[in-house]
């Protein structure tokens, strides 16, 4: 049996519309030998509905959580914001009887009960925390010297604080020193602890790719030669929508916005088709070309 | 918000009894410690870009029991939710908390964004938020996916059958 097991909590998000996550995550979780069960059943992690109704996303928070107990495994979430749920509702329900036994008669209609038994990281926090940075620096076959990025944690990662416990939220390091365990250089820039904006997507478009333009700006300035992201969202915000920025506000960017695996399993000798760089909307040839010989 | 602080206040506005409604919920506990010093609004990466959002105006209008033109404000739909100001408060307000507490109190009300009653008939359906098209699940197997896992809408439906803003989504179908 692997050293490391976890569920793979998927989310939403990342099934939805954004496979290169999911492919170079289980990619890279498999070259550090790490066993990844599907986790049966598992539903939304409640954090979209928590805006109009905190306690359904406490019950389908904490449904999740059961059935990972049931499961008998703890849990890797690749979203910030399913990791940062299912973390906060966990310690919410450990730390307070009272909600614990009322969500409890509501996971009873469905048979199931949450004892406070796994824990949920994300995958992140089981990079460092878990497999650690050493044996990361052992599988990197092709350090990715001469290559300048910049960071983006998003928020979910790292606050509320009180909840999330990970890492300095307003010095961040973790993601860090995950990207020059690559042989990267990680540049530091303004704001770099700013919001995407993607979830005032939809609500007021421009605020929230105002927000992402802002970061984008501060990026180029540093002349990073992408951004790396460890979030769907993030991600989403900026590889979808950098064209559209750059419409909207007569930009030019053409920041190749990397998720972290991807990064790493090009470290790890792994090719860009492996690690799904097609299914990405900012041009990459001219980062891949640097790493990898004739781009491939 | 200007468009709710233009209008003078009115001493038939004032609810007194609200602040201690919010201050009961999750979340919201905290309210009356705000002194409006500014540095959730001085903070926030949406005040920055919205010449209307401004965290420290709700609060205030939360504390002063202006009920209606707070729940009925569209700004209070803006928040990113990213924390900072929660992180940030030195009184130990858990603002972005307090917004969520006074959309759910909007929400109870019937003002619901068109995202969340779909997100949320979505999940009902299937477990998933969005859903998720065939041609995308298909796909997973050509990319060397795992099958998705199916959800359990029947288990799922269980649990949320006696919450109130269920019941609300299922009786306007």
């Amino acid at each position: 049996m692997a050293e490391h097991k976890y569920l793979m909590f998927l989310g939403c998000a990342i099934p939805y519309r954004v496979a290169a996550y999911e492919i170079s995550a289980r990619k890279v979780l498999q070259r550090l030998g790490v066993e990844i069960v599907e986790m049966p059943e598992f539903n939304c992690c409640g954090l979209p509905l928590d805006p109009v109704s905190h306690e359904t996303m406490l019950i389908l928070a904490a449904r999740n959580l059961a059935i990972a107990e049931k499961e008998g495994l703890d849990i890797v979430a690749l979203c910030p914001g399913c990791a940062g749920t299912l973390k906060k509702v966990s310690k919410m329900l450990k730390d307070d009887k009272h909600m614990r036994e009322e969500i409890n008669g509501r996971l009873k209609e469905a048979g199931l009960e949450f004892k406070g038994t796994v824990t949920a990281k994300h995958l992140l926090q089981v990079l460092v925390e878990d497999i650690g940075l050493e044996k990361i620096k052992e599988t990197v076959v092709r350090p990715l010297t001469n290559v300048k990025v910049a960071e983006h944690n998003g928020c979910h990662i790292l606050r509320p604080k009180e909840y999330i416990g990970f890492d300095d939220p307003e010095d961040p390091k973790t993601l860090k020193t995950l990207i020059e365990a690559t042989g990267a250089t990680c540049l530091d820039y303004l704001d770099e602890i700013e919001c995407c904006g993607a979830p005032s997507v939809g609500v007021n478009d421009k605020v929230a790719l105002q927000l992402a333009r802002d970061k984008l700006n501060h990026i180029k300035t540093v002349d990073a030669q992408a951004m790396i992201t460890i979030c769907p969202f993030c991600h989403i915000m900026y590889d979808t929508n950098e064209l559209r920025i750059e419409k909207m506000f007569n930009e030019v960017y053409g920041i190749p916005i990397l998720h972290y695996p991807q990064l790493l399993g090009l470290a790890m000798g792994m090719t860009p088709e492996e690690l799904a760089f097609n299914e990405l909307r900012v041009d990459c040839k001219k980062i891949l070309g640097q790493i990898c010989e004739g781009g491939k | 918000m200007t468009e709710t602080v233009e209008k003078p206040i009115k001493a038939s506005e004032i609810d007194i009894k609200f602040k201690y409604e919010i201050s009961k919920m999750h979340g919201g506990e905290q309210l009356m410690r705000c002194f409006q010093c500014g540095t959730c609004t001085s903070d926030c990466p949406v005040a920055r870009f919205s010449e209307t959002y401004r965290p420290r105006q709700i609060i205030r209008m939360a504390q002063l029991g202006l009920r209606d033109r707070v729940l009925n404000s569209e700004t209070l739909w803006l928040c990113a939710a990213c924390f900072t100001c929660t992180d940030r408060c030195p009184q130990d307000v858990e603002v972005a908390s307090v917004i969520r507490v006074l959309r759910n109190l909007a929400a109870e009300k019937g003002i619901v964004p068109q995202v969340f009653k779909e997100e949320a008939s979505s999940i009902l359906e299937s477990g998933y938020a969005y859903r998720i098209p065939e041609l995308r699940l298909k796909k997973r197997e050509t990319l060397g996916l795992p099958p998705l896992p199916k959800g359990n809408p029947g288990s799922i439906g269980k649990t949320l059958r006696e919450v109130h803003f269920f019941k609300c989504v299922e009786k306007k179908g």
